[in-house]
């Protein structure tokens, strides 16, 4: 079955709605759960309604991904210890930064939109959705202590850092030059996913729950920027308030933790030498 | 929808995203974060039309991976934070 775009941007604004009275109702403790469930209610719409999609030609491969991929969600949520939910959440806002990189890439393969926005969002949903998704797994490997929690880090980091940076923004525009060029989308993915383990890897376990909420504020803007890749309203609404409230979460737990956020980010290499 | 269409929604959202979140008590910061998680994993949408597209076994392939990867963070997110606020409600 299909029906009109009309209808199914309708249906997406029902869900922005549902999430945006979802994270009201979770910055109170009488409404949390029910927050909680009007936005898990608002996804629901938002996909549903997706499946009416008119690109949408095949189920099977849809369906498999849903079954394994909810199996795995919810052995995750289920079996996690309470004091590991911090590293739970940085895990899974790994995978979401990871599958915004993923339907980057999809995107560019298939071709659909070489012109200068299409290619400047796919690189700011490849180059933000990776640096997500290997900066969240070092936050998780930091507080489930696979790695040490203490600040690491090599002389000259920051300049390393910097060049992988301005020579991702390069190969962004390079791409924009001429939209046909998987080498130089590599070599963008494998840039952005260095930055991400080097930006988490010199911030201290403490700090870490600051960090897990800032990288939660990007990958909300990772699939904003796939959201402008695809012409999705949905993914460039729902995306770009997470990752302003992400955004402000992040101050606010730094205010309670008498942090500021450029001492979390850059500051610590200064103090641990 | 064209680029000033998709640019105008998009930074209205971020105002409103802003304006959304004032006082948060601590101990709601981790289920907070944990339910907008949830949320940014409205990249499932994007998922569900790259892997149910005919455009090719690539396309396919990156859809299926992005598809599993975001209902872990979709389903894993919203579990997970329901089992957070739970706690809080027993105390």
């Amino acid at each position: 079955m299909q029906i009109s775009d009309n209808w199914i941007d309708i249906a997406y604004l029902i869900s922005a709605v549902l999430f945006v009275l979802g994270i009201k109702g979770l910055t109170k403790p009488k409404t949390a759960v029910r927050g909680n469930m009007l936005a898990a209610a608002g996804m629901g719409v938002a996909c549903v309604v997706t499946l009416l999609h008119r690109d949408i030609v095949t189920y099977e491969i849809i369906i498999a991904g849903v079954i394994v991929g909810g199996v795995i969600g919810a052995i995750l949520a289920k079996k996690v210890q309470m004091t590991a939910m911090p590293q739970l959440v940085a895990l899974l806002n790994g995978f979401g930064g990871g599958a915004s990189f993923a339907v980057a890439a999809a995107e560019f393969f298939r071709g659909g939109h070489p012109d200068m926005v299409g290619i400047i969002a796919t690189g700011a949903a490849v180059l933000i959705g990776a640096v997500t998704l290997t900066g969240s797994f070092v936050a998780f490997a930091k507080l489930q202590e696979l790695i040490g929690g203490k600040p690491m880090g090599f002389p000259g980091m920051k300049l390393v850092n910097a060049l992988l940076l301005i020579g991702s923004l390069v190969a962004i525009g390079y791409l924009v030059a001429n939209p046909g060029t998987p080498a130089v989308f590599w070599a963008l993915a494998i840039a952005a996913a260095i930055l991400g383990v080097l930006l988490v890897l010199p911030i201290g376990g403490a700090d870490m729950p600051v960090v897990i909420a800032l990288l939660n504020s990007y990958s909300g803007i990772a699939a904003s920027a796939a959201g402008f890749v695809m012409g999705n309203s949905a993914l460039i609404v729902t995306g770009s308030l997470v990752g302003a409230s992400g955004l402000i979460l992040t101050q606010i737990m730094c205010k309670a933790m008498n942090r500021s956020l450029t001492n979390v980010l850059f500051g610590v290499m200064a103090e641990a030498g | 929808m064209d680029f000033v269409a998709q640019l105008t929604l998009f930074v209205l959202a971020i105002f409103l995203g802003v304006e959304l979140i004032t006082k948060v008590p601590p101990t709601l910061h981790t289920p907070l974060m944990s339910g907008s998680n949830a949320i940014s994993g409205i990249t499932l949408v994007g998922a569900l039309i790259a892997a149910g597209s005919d455009a090719g076994l690539l396309i396919n392939v990156l859809g299926f991976i992005a598809v599993v990867l975001a209902t872990i963070n979709v389903i894993g997110g919203f579990m997970v934070t329901n089992r957070m606020l739970a706690m809080f409600k027993r105390k």
